[in-house]
């Protein structure tokens, strides 16, 4: 069948069961979104800024599992992507990027709209492709998809010249071509799946350092079913949350720079460290030389290159998290530990999670409250800075998958199109984006997006009129001297919603929270809650830079 | 310790940007790095010297191995291969001293290119070492232009690169 290749592109995208495409058109990618325009299977989603449209396939993708889409222009629409990108790759979060290219002919000539894309991703994408031979796209578009979302997931790029994606082509449809060059190991070595399960049964003081890669894998079940089995205490990265129940009795809550006392104690004490699909990042941490020095480290991880790049690893054992474990557990028997997680409950009652209440609105008690009222199975959304460390201390996550929050990258500008993205790809479960006054503001044009799309969106703004994370880092590092952090104008976000026909709400007292929360989370419908929080308030405990993790301190 | 690495890649535009660039981003020192054409066509095979400790070269390979367009690694240093480097070298050479260059060079096996005037080019192949001595046993006549390809290297005997391997693509 001889058809456009733009053409051919859609149905490869239908093919691959793709839904839902975020993005913006261009003059270079034209003719992919005139292909779309009959399309009944792809949705597309027009956001108001490209990199909207890469964090939205972000999200999307964190709570299907799915590949999330997104495609933009050449030249500046392919810049405006690479924050997303380079987010999705830090998170390795799979998804599929098309971007437009000038005509072949012009390409190195710095012709309009020209920028050399697949070069500036080569660092943030796990590969990436610029179609020169229109017959090689259908393989091209499969193999992409099959890279983004096995092994280690992340973001593969596919730059399409305007000219290549016109021509038309005799369309067969040859499907994914083997690589050679990529073969992700899933099963583990079953010889050091024994020795591991002979560490674990010599161990006196295990502690399970659980990331991204048990929701990756989808091996909650399994991680519960270890724990539980070997009586070892659990404690999350912070793209392992919502990957353990929060309100476990084994679960320690997150570790690092501003995880609790106790997990932070019991990683330090610990004499067996198993570490599942983590990867020492320096935020965990922190000092690493002091980082569980008395422990042996059981490292399993789908990537090999994470195995051995930071710390001394006793037993590496490459292989996906969930397929190791279901090998695993038939070989370990139930353990009591009485006495170690008689300790840990020790250290848990001497160093508790807390905050001080004083009359004025905490944002702290804000998260308690939305916790309380979701039942803590919401999809929680978040920016990046203060109130992302307070989600993650104080809201007890229930379901897998539900946290969606820019881990590695930590970039401001995330949660509302990410919240729209996830929100798309779950329209039935309820989304909440907690966010602050200083994130809101880097993305706040996707307000536009949401409403266009209906999307049902409680955005939580604790809004303490500053650049909160950084003002606490010139606190500690800076003496006071509070440098660009402290906002001279604060828009009104009430009225800002008023501009887009969102309900809004400006609360300043425990009390206003506790009266109309409720009602606002029940009713259909977006709704800003704009929550002034005092500014001094702090994240604690905190690690102090060149620190070991024992040393938190409060603040 | 410096280590030798046999990388086969897929022949495809870009796969030298991206082993340079991983270097680069990695913080890993690239000493040489040759790369050309093997006996299939779609596969080009670069020889990597990569200075460091067994923990270094560990993450360079396995960072390697992350491309999806490098279809195997293996770090050879400690298995019996033979390496070549090639030299080209323009020297001053009088007509008086001519003779007395191209016997020195000789020694080494190296042949005479080009002559001209004032200089001669010589090419010698050999492993690094004997490439070495002969740059220094020219260099008090004055080296006026030198240019090495870097070290390319094979196992010896009939066992290839494809098989096996400390950091084989399992």
């Amino acid at each position: 069948m001889q058809i456009k290749l733009a053409e051919a592109l859609v149905q490869c995208l239908e093919k691959e069961k793709v839904e839902v495409v975020f993005g913006y058109p261009g003059g270079a990618i034209l003719p992919v979104y005139d292909a779309l325009y009959n399309s009944t299977k792809v949705r597309h989603i027009l956001v108001r800024h490209e990199q909207g449209a890469a964090h939205a396939a972000d999200g999307y993708a964190r709570v299907t599992g799915k590949t999330g889409v997104c495609m933009a222009t050449s030249g500046p629409g392919a810049t405006n992507l690479l924050t997303g990108i380079a987010n999705a790759y830090m998170d390795s979060i799979p998804m599929v990027i098309f971007t437009g290219q000038v005509p072949t002919i012009q390409i190195g000539t710095d012709a309009f709209q020209e920028v050399d894309i697949t070069g500036i991703t080569m660092p943030v994408t796990k590969h990436n492709y610029l179609v020169k031979d229109p017959r090689k796209l259908p393989e091209i578009v499969h193999n992409a998809f099959h890279i983004a979302s096995t092994g280690r997931p992340g973001p593969v790029l596919i730059d399409l010249p305007r000219d290549i994606v016109s021509q038309t082509i005799q369309f067969t449809d040859s499907g994914p071509m083997p690589l050679r060059g990529y073969r992700p190991t899933y099963r583990g070595h079953s010889f050091k799946i024994q020795e591991v399960a002979k560490m674990i049964k010599s161990s006196k003081r295990p502690v399970i350092y659980a990331g991204g890669g048990v929701l990756s894998s989808g091996a909650q079940d399994e991680l519960l079913e270890l724990a539980e089995l070997i009586s070892a205490p659990v404690t999350n990265t912070f793209m392992g949350l919502s990957g353990f129940p929060g309100e476990h009795p084994l679960f320690l809550g997150m570790l690092g720079l501003h995880g609790t006392r106790y997990a932070n104690l019991a990683v330090t004490e610990c004499d067996l460290l198993i570490a599942l699909g983590a990867r020492f990042d320096d935020r965990v941490t922190m000092k690493l030389k002091e980082f569980a020095p008395k422990a042996s480290v059981v490292h399993i991880d789908i990537d090999p290159a994470e195995i051995g790049k930071l710390v001394n690893t006793h037993v590496p054992l490459v292989g996906d998290v969930k397929t190791v474990l279901k090998a695993l557990l038939p070989l370990l028997e139930k353990e009591d530990r009485t006495p170690w997680l008689h300790r840990i409950h020790e250290i848990k009652e001497e160093h508790p999670l807390t905050y001080r209440r004083n009359g004025t609105l905490k944002p702290q008690f804000i998260i308690e409250q939305i916790c309380r009222l979701t039942g803590g199975e919401a999809i929680v959304v978040t920016d990046v800075g203060q109130h992302q460390m307070w989600v993650a201390q104080f809201y007890k996550f229930h379901r897998p998958g539900m946290l969606v929050s820019s881990g590695g990258l930590g970039c401001m500008g995330f949660g509302l199109p990410a919240a729209i993205g996830a929100k798309t790809g779950r329209p039935e479960r309820p989304t909440i984006l907690v966010t602050g006054d200083g994130s809101f503001q880097m993305t706040m044009q996707e307000l536009g997006t949401m409403m266009e799309q209906g999307l049902d969106i409680k955005i939580v703004i604790l809004n303490n009129q500053a650049l909160g994370m950084v003002r606490q880092l010139q606190q500690f590092y800076c003496e006071g001297r509070y440098m660009a952090t402290n906002f001279q104008f604060h828009p009104d976000f009430c009225q800002l919603a008023k501009a887009y026909g969102i309900p809004a709400y400006s609360w300043n007292r425990e009390e206003d929270v506790l009266q109309a929360l409720p009602q606002v989370l029940a009713t259909r419908g977006p709704a800003i809650m704009n929550c002034i929080i005092p500014v001094e308030e702090n994240v604690t405990p905190m690690v102090m830079s060149g620190k070991g993790i024992h040393e938190a301190i409060e603040c | 310790m410096r280590h030798t690495l046999a990388v086969l890649v897929e022949n495809n535009p870009g796969v030298l940007a991206r082993v340079a660039g991983l270097f680069s981003r990695r913080g890993f020192n690239i000493e040489s790095l040759t790369v050309g054409r093997t006996e299939s066509h779609d596969v080009s095979r670069m020889t990597i010297v990569v200075d460091g400790d067994d923990q270094l070269i560990e993450q360079v390979s396995k960072q390697l191995h992350k491309l999806i367009d490098v279809i195997k690694v293996r770090d050879i240093t400690a298995e019996e291969h033979v390496d070549r480097d090639l030299v080209m070298v323009k020297v001053n050479a009088d007509p008086n001293q001519r003779v007395e260059i191209m016997n020195m060079a000789e020694v080494f096996r190296a042949r005479v290119v080009d002559l001209a005037g004032k200089t001669i080019t010589f090419e010698c192949t050999g492993n690094e070492g004997k490439i070495t001595a002969f740059e220094e046993s020219l260099r008090p006549y004055g080296i006026r232009e030198l240019v090495r390809t870097g070290k390319v290297a094979m196992l010896r005997g009939s066992r290839l690169p494809g098989a096996g391997g400390s950091w084989s693509a399992e």
